[in-house]
């Protein structure tokens, strides 16, 4: 009879000790010698991980009062302005915001070298940020002027919140123009002498478990070296399938999750300010999920290799920005990781954006965590929309 | 006999010195420069290549006139800590100093094949290749 576990049966055994826990780099291996009922049979838990630029990503700093009180109209830290718009303390710093001295893109192409992503990473190192704040001054909040040094542990609460991370599949950028192009996707040369791409391919958590039959509100996961969870599906979240001209699937595309943790716990080395140049600040995020092999369907889908999953290259000159929707094909991860790439007949040298060496440490990390009962599975509340949830996107 | 790849460093009051018109004239070397920052109101760095017979002489003379000089052997490095072995300066170096080493996926720095364009200074987002004199 074909396995099948449930959640509480798994957190059982990691309780005991017991877990058969790997990674999905391993899981891929043992499939392809053993098959898919031996697999789900022996494993218990498939570990993921991902470490790349993730723009939509900030953290909740609720900062504490100063005496006499000041109601925070305006914050900076280290010249990063932050969003105060929520109580008279708390503030969010994003990712990508900039300091308002930065010359942008004025001297293009842009350097972006200090963000609210190097913020956050400079918090979590225990280095002390500049706290620059006014405010307008009310009957019960005086003040309207204060400037400080903080530091994480003097704050009272960073909640790291992203509303958009771990995108399930991305695109791999070109750039076919006669000159040089400077994008979210790093530095694209022209006449498409290069091509990036930026999942972890068969390491990726969202490509491993596509019809989200595990994940959801409540999943624990690795984020950022500490413990978090999926809060929500993420922005932008479009879990369909890309099709092929006879209107197969080709690969899973573009689901995201929203990701909630204890910033206090995190580590500067798995979340690193990213300096995008001519396009922007960012932040890297470390994120891995345990995929808990529920059944044979749950393992076919995490045993997925990087020959088995593809992306769809995108001219990053003309199509994207244009928002034209053509691609010029697809291409498998294995592919992709080999270092080139073949385009209409043409050889390009490819290059990843985020890291394999550190997705790989995450899944590897995750594994002993769970390997040692010190990280149990969160059972979803309610697993996220699927492909079959008719989700499409609207465009203004 | 190969050039010698030095850096020198001298102060805002030396810029306006013909230095190296009195290596070529006076001490007969060839001078290639990679490199030059010259400006009257700060400390001036230049890098260059020199050969010829007279080479040690030439650098005694620069050092007697008060320049810094400092023989270089690697200008660009990887910093470990900071690089997080994504791999996007490796298509951008144009020599192959930076390359991906697989299966593990590890950015490597061959120092030896560095052109020292700085290129990658820029392009790696987390500024993790440094110049260093």
């Amino acid at each position: 009879m074909a396995t099948e576990r449930t959640f509480r049966e798994i957190n059982e055994r990691i309780k005991q000790g017991k877990a058969v826990v790997i990674t999905a780099e391993e899981l891929v291996t043992m499939v392809r010698k053993k098959g898919v009922s031996y697999a789900t049979s022996e494993v218990d838990v498939v570990t993921t991980g991902t470490f790349g630029p993730m723009c939509s990503s900030g953290a909740f700093l609720s900062l504490g009062h100063s005496k006499p009180r000041i109601k925070m109209h305006k914050v900076w830290l280290n010249g990063v302005p932050a969003y105060t718009g929520i109580a008279a303390v708390d503030a969010f710093i994003g990712a990508t915001e900039v300091r308002e001295d930065d010359p942008l893109n004025s001297d293009h192409p842009g350097e972006f070298r200090y963000g609210g992503g190097h913020v956050i990473q400079d918090l979590v190192a225990g280095k002390k940020i500049n706290l620059r704040t006014t405010g307008y001054g009310t009957d019960c909040y005086p003040r309207r002027e204060f400037e400080t040094q903080i530091a994480l542990d003097d704050i009272n609460e960073a909640i790291l919140f992203n509303p958009r991370n771990a995108y399930q599949n991305y695109s791999c950028a070109v750039n076919p123009s006669s000159k040089t192009i400077y994008t979210y996707m790093g530095v694209l040369k022209s006449n498409m002498q290069n091509a990036h791409y930026s999942t972890s391919g068969q390491l990726s958590p969202l490509l491993k478990d596509p019809w989200f039959k595990t994940i959801g509100i409540g999943t624990r996961i690795f984020l950022g070296g500490g413990v978090g969870y999926v809060a929500w599906n993420g922005t932008q979240h479009f879990p369909s399938f890309m099709k092929d001209e006879g209107g197969q699937d080709i690969s899973p595309s573009g689901a995201t999750l929203s990701v909630i943790g204890d910033l206090k716990k995190m580590s500067p080395r798995w979340l690193a300010g990213a300096s995008m140049l001519g396009y922007g600040a960012s932040l890297s995020v470390g994120l891995g999920i345990p995929i808990p092999i529920l059944n044979e369907d749950v393992c076919r889908f995490a045993a997925a290799g990087d020959d088995e999953l593809f992306a769809p290259i995108v001219d990053y000159s003309q199509a994207f920005p244009e928002r034209e929707p053509d691609n010029l094909g697809h291409v498998s991860y294995a592919e992709l990781k080999s270092g080139t790439i073949k385009i209409n007949g043409r050889e390009v040298t490819t290059a990843p954006m985020s890291s394999y060496p550190r997705a790989k440490e995450i899944a590897g990390l995750l594994k002993t965590w769970i390997q040692k009962g010190e990280f149990l599975l969160g059972e979803p509340v309610e697993l996220l929309p699927n492909a079959n949830a008719g989700i499409s996107a609207h465009v203004l | 006999m190969a050039p010698k790849k030095v850096v020198l460093r001298f102060s805002a009051d030396k810029a306006d010195q013909p230095m190296i018109y009195k290596l070529v004239k006076d001490y007969d070397l060839v001078i290639n420069i990679l490199k030059a920052n010259v400006n009257p109101q700060k400390e001036g760095t230049m890098v260059m290549d020199i050969s010829g017979e007279k080479t040690e002489a030439g650098i005694e003379y620069l050092k007697s006139v008060g320049v810094g000089v400092q023989s270089l052997t690697e200008e660009i490095i990887q910093n470990e800590d900071k690089c997080v072995s994504c791999g996007s300066c490796t298509a951008i170096c144009p020599t192959g100093a930076l390359y991906i080493e697989r299966p593990d996926m590890t950015v490597r720095f061959d120092s030896d094949r560095c052109v020292v364009c700085h290129l990658c200074l820029k392009a790696c987002p987390m500024r993790a290749m440094e110049v260093r004199f």
